[in-house]
């Protein structure tokens, strides 16, 4: 070979949902800057329904609709980023990419750094008039008898792999796939061919790995006894070392808490994961039948025989509608006889409340969480003798001031109903609603801008 | 006949739940390769779709992944409606694992020594 091969690529998780730390990224970006190599920092933050929410901000205020946390996430590291060289790949562009470019703009003016060149993802949002006869063929009989309130398609790598060749040092996206985060920069480093399926899939099973943050560093894994995770109060958030084959190596920086090992990675190898055989992504379809998990050393683990099918011709799009109102409400008993009268409470409210709707029962400390909707399992739990109960109740309506009758029979509950109940809280909040469809993928042509200085594109 | 002990899930097995609308995965993983084969033997669908029969699964699936003595499960229909529609608290079904993990067991005792957790009792 006359060229020497390419330097190994890093790819840092900074964060894993919307809410998530956002002093996270702090010690990946020292790490990836240590390693002198090139990297790149993502932050996931859009689950399924973040982006209806950020549809909601945007009607009440034009200039929101992205991350809310946007500027405390950067504001620590886009200096450090700058200067390292270390880009920025993200979709908390949410339903807002333009309007997260210009608050980095803005932000690092204010910072006094340099204004990064910066590039927009664009294609995702269906949303608007011209694509509700698409939306409506798609959607069938899913069809929401409500108002729509977002409609976006999940964009692949490509228009990200584009703005990094074209040389954006970041890259804010709405709704892409979050594994595409990774396999994007990972495109625009190897020069892969958009076909290379084994290849594209094995990037595709690091971003699945880092997408979720912490939870392939020790987050949502310790079980004392079980499964202990040194120094968890400070979980370091994982660096994918992705290779020319696209395996990875996934570790954390050092001197953070939390642990890499074979069981957290295939713990969170497999989260969210159906057909093993057929992961779906817009890019690939990846298939961990003959997937193993090698540890190499202290907080380092080998992913290596993932394989590749050629991508969907169809990608998923996510409507969210206005969905009624859930109410919510909870008393709490304790002491002697707690827990019959936490049942006394709940049987005045099923009659206070009767022909409101179907509601839930939860005796909080005696059974909740495992518990179903209908009341099945909380019917078979023979009334026993806890000593520290909370009664929750919860209804679906789709009227407002319907709802609102069981957040007051449950303050209610402090005067006329058992002895000795406390601490009531109540809720009272709108519900979005979910459907899911396919459209073909030439419908929703995927494109990146490159943001100008001034702020436009 | 072999001897065999009853010991929860969870000596034998790790695991995480997923969700994505109103379907719930639940990955099962071997502490142990010497676990796995009494897993495969266990842990069938009709299994876990008994011990989640309360939630009424219009399906269960089992997919197993050899390599590493990791099997998932898809469970349809078991979230009352998902983070759409659920009046539980807990309406990703993120606690679900727990309940899987403490579904008895039957361990040869030969392999007693290979559980997680405390060391079984002389008796």
């Amino acid at each position: 070979m006359a060229s020497s091969p390419l330097p190994l690529l890093r790819v840092g998780s900074a964060a894993g949902f919307s809410g998530d730390r956002v002093d996270a990224a702090g010690p990946v970006v020292q790490a990836l800057a240590d390693s002198g190599g090139p990297s790149v920092l993502i932050f996931e933050t859009l689950a399924e329904r973040t982006l209806a929410l950020a549809q909601l901000a945007r009607r009440q205020d034009p200039n929101a609709g992205y991350e809310p946390l946007l500027d405390l996430m950067l504001r620590p590291v886009l200096g450090p980023c700058l200067e390292a060289g270390i880009r920025i790949v993200s979709n908390f562009g949410a339903a807002h990419p333009m309007g997260a470019a210009r608050r980095i703009q803005s932000l690092a003016r204010a910072l006094g750094l340099r204004v990064p060149r910066i590039a927009v993802i664009e294609g995702d949002d269906l949303s608007d008039p011209a694509h509700l006869p698409l939306l409506m063929r798609a959607l069938g009989e899913a069809i929401p008898h409500a108002p729509l309130v977002s409609a976006n398609a999940y964009l692949g790598a490509e228009a990200i792999a584009g703005a990094l060749r074209a040389g954006a040092e970041i890259v804010v996206a709405g709704r892409v796939a979050d594994p595409s985060l990774t396999v994007g920069p990972a495109l625009a480093h190897y020069g892969w061919a958009s076909d290379d399926w084994d290849r594209i899939a094995r990037a595709t099973m690091a971003g699945h790995l880092l997408e979720c943050g912490a939870q392939v560093t020790g987050g949502y894994f310790a079980d004392p006894g079980y499964k202990d995770v040194p120094d968890l109060a400070h979980v370091g958030y994982p660096i994918a070392e992705i290779d020319a084959n696209g395996d990875c190596v996934i570790t954390k920086p050092a001197g953070t808490g939390g642990c890499v090992d074979e069981r957290t990675v295939k713990e969170q190898l497999l989260y969210e994961v159906h057909d093993p055989a057929a992961y779906l992504t817009p890019d690939v379809v990846a298939d961990l039948t003959h997937a193993r998990v090698d540890a190499l050393g202290p907080d380092r683990v080998w992913l290596t025989g993932v394989r590749g099918h050629p991508r969907p011709t169809h990608l998923k799009v996510n409507a969210c509608f206005e969905n009624g109102w859930l109410a919510e409400g909870e008393i709490s008993y304790a002491g002697p006889r707690a827990e019959a009268r936490a049942r006394l409470a709940a049987d005045i409210l099923r009659q206070r409340l009767a022909g409101l709707g179907a509601l839930r029962f939860d005796l909080i400390g005696v059974a909740s969480l495992f518990a179903d909707d209908d009341g099945r399992w909380l019917a078979a739990q023979p009334p026993g003798e806890a000593r520290d109960v909370r009664l929750r109740v919860a209804l679906n309506h789709a009227d407002r001031r319907a709802a609102d009758a069981l957040t007051r029979e449950v303050t209610a509950l402090y005067t006329c109903g058992p002895a000795g109940g406390g601490g009531v809280r109540t809720s009272l909040r709108p519900r979005l609603g979910t459907a899911s469809c396919l459209v073909p993928r030439e419908a929703v042509p995927a494109r990146f801008v490159m943001v100008d200085e001034g702020g436009a594109a | 006949m072999k001897d065999t002990v009853q010991v929860p899930l969870y000596r034998l097995a790790h695991g995480r739940t997923g969700d994505k609308g109103d379907r719930s995965n639940i990955s099962v993983i071997a502490w142990n390769p010497t676990l796995w084969p009494i897993l495969v033997e266990q842990l069938t669908e009709g299994a876990v779709a008994e011990r989640f029969a309360h939630r009424r699964p219009s399906t269960v699936k089992r997919y197993l992944l050899p390599e590493l003595q990791a099997m998932n499960f898809v469970l349809d229909h078991v979230l009352d409606g998902g983070v759409n529609d659920a009046l539980n608290l807990d309406t990703h079904g993120k606690s679900l694992a727990f309940w899987l993990l403490d579904l008895p067991v039957n361990v040869p005792v030969e392999l007693l020594p290979h559980l997680a957790g405390p060391a079984p009792s002389a008796s």
